[in-house]
Formats: structure tokens, sequence, C-alpha cells
């Protein structure tokens, strides 16, 4: 039951990721590219992930979007070139040569949702057990976000700030 | 042969990762228009998120908001805060990226007036 609710979700995502990538309209792709962000958040809810699915469906399902299609709407919305050049050897090898050893890799991971698995027996559940204690927080995520890793945040505002800096320079007109 | 095949199939997130990110790479790589090799790295960037995120992940557990505060915690009962914490930044420095990339592609077309790769080399020469 539960195995199928996972697999048609993982097979919803790959065919809106499909679907934004062989749209030939842009704005039909980024469209599908919104639903793909969305279905991501879903999966994430899912997982057990509550503040990353909020994220992703306020940033990169909202935001994102609207940042692709104020882009569209100051250029071209179509992709103009109707028939492509081959592409490159290199790439034509390489990628898939990358993904079959990507996968011969996959033995040495820890199965998905093994609570045995490394990252979840080594140092988090320090951070489960003693973060009300420290905070409290009984949300663990907010209080590792906004307590323990504080100053992260902090710079992380920087960065979203030198962003915003830098897109005002390059879409001022040239003519005050 | 058939171990690394079962081995893929226990592990369905890692397939889906492996394929978004390696098509969204090969469209970064191969298309010609900007904004579609943007939409390959908005690709590649959550991909990678979904497979941190996806490790995090634990049969049985719920999320990880204590449900009572004054009963001692089983680390077993709540899913892995710490890639949740890591890829909240990721997501949100990422879309940051993705603005000022989107902000020099209509400042490109402002000046050149294509989106094209091919046909802004050609009026750079």
């Amino acid at each position: 039951m539960s195995f199928v609710f996972e697999i048609s979700l993982l097979l919803l995502l790959l065919v809106t990721a499909a679907g934004a990538i062989l749209v030939k309209d842009l704005m039909s792709a980024i469209l599908l590219l919104g639903c793909y962000s969305f279905f991501l958040s879903v999966v994430w809810a899912w997982m057990g992930a509550v503040d990353v699915a909020f994220v992703e469906a306020v940033v990169g399902a909202g935001l994102a979007t609207v940042l692709f299609l104020l882009t569209l709407f100051g250029t071209q919305p179509k992709d103009v070139r109707l028939r492509r050049p081959p592409p490159p050897i290199a790439a034509l090898i390489g990628l898939p040569l990358l993904g079959v050893l990507m996968l011969y890799a996959a033995k040495d991971l820890p199965a998905f949702g093994d609570p045995a698995s490394p990252p979840s027996v080594r140092i988090s559940p320090s951070y489960l057990q003693q973060s009300y204690q420290d905070t409290r927080t009984p949300n663990v995520v907010t209080s590792v976000l906004m307590d323990y890793r504080s100053l992260d945040t902090m710079v992380e505002t920087v960065v979203i700030f030198t962003a915003g800096i830098a897109c005002a320079f390059i879409l001022r007109r040239k003519t005050l | 042969m058939v171990e690394v095949f079962a081995a893929i199939f226990e592990r369905p997130n890692f397939l889906t990762f492996v394929v978004i990110f390696l098509w969204g790479f090969y469209i970064m790589v191969t298309r010609y228009n900007l904004v579609k090799k943007l939409v390959g790295m908005y690709l590649v960037q959550t991909s990678v998120i979904f497979f941190l995120v996806s490790i995090s992940a634990k049969k049985g557990a719920t999320v990880p908001i204590l449900l009572s505060p004054t009963a001692s915690v089983q680390a077993i009962d709540y899913v892995n805060p710490l890639p949740h914490v890591m890829t909240l930044t990721a997501i949100v420095v990422g879309v940051a990226t993705l603005g000022v990339a989107l902000a020099l592609c209509s400042a490109i077309y402002r000046t050149y007036g294509s989106l094209d790769e091919e046909e802004i080399l050609k009026k750079l020469e």
C-alpha cells in the first residue's frame, strides 16, 4: 500500500520533470516545472520533512516560477531553434557512463527508510534528545536552524541580500 | 548482476535522483536556449536536495516535532532533522542564484535581442 503510493509519487516527479525538459514552448515548460516543485514538496511531506516541504512549496513552486515567468514576459516565450545540431559525443557517452557507475554504487548506500543507517544513528539522536532541554522548542528543525546554527542562518540572509543587490544592479536601466 | 538490480529497486529514491540529475545536467550541456539551460540547472539543484532529504527518512517514524516535551525521546520515533536544516538553506540559496541568473538572461536579451546561445555568439564577433 505504502509502496504503491511511493512509486506513483516518484513516477509523477519523473513525468513532470520530463515534461519540463521536452516541451518546446518555454511557458509550458515553466508551468510544468512548477508542478514538479509542488510534487517534490508533496514527496517531502510524505517523507516527514514538513519544514522542507513548506519552503519548497513557497519558494520553489511559488517564487521560482514567478521569477521564470517574469523573465519570459520580458523576453521571447518560445525556443526558436527548430532543429538542434547533434549533441557532443562526450555528453552522449560520458553522462550515461556516469549514471551506470552511480547505480552500480547503489548497494553501498543505506536502504531507503532504514532506521539503522549511519546518518540516523551517529549524531542526530543527541540533537533529538537534548534540543528541548537546550532550547525549549518542540520543533527540532527550528531549534537547530535558529539556535544551534543561528550564525549560518544569519549569513544566509547576507547571501540573499547580495543576490537582491546583484539583480537590482543588473536590471537597472542605463538612462537615469 | 541480479544483486545490483535488486539493490537499485530497494532504493527508488536514488534511482529517481540519478535520472533527474543526469537529465538536467544533459539539458544544461546540450540546449542552446538560455532559459532551457536554467530549467536544467533547477532540476539538478532540486534533485540533489531531494536525495539529501530522502536519506533522512526512517520507516515508521514521524515528523521531527516532539510529541511530548516531558517524556524521554526515542530517536527511532522521529525522522533525522539535520538534513532538513541543511537543505532549507540550500533551497533558498538555490532560488537566489536562479534569480540572479534570470536577471542576467533578461539583461542579455535587452542587449542582444535573443536568448539563443549561437546567435549571441555571432553578434559578439
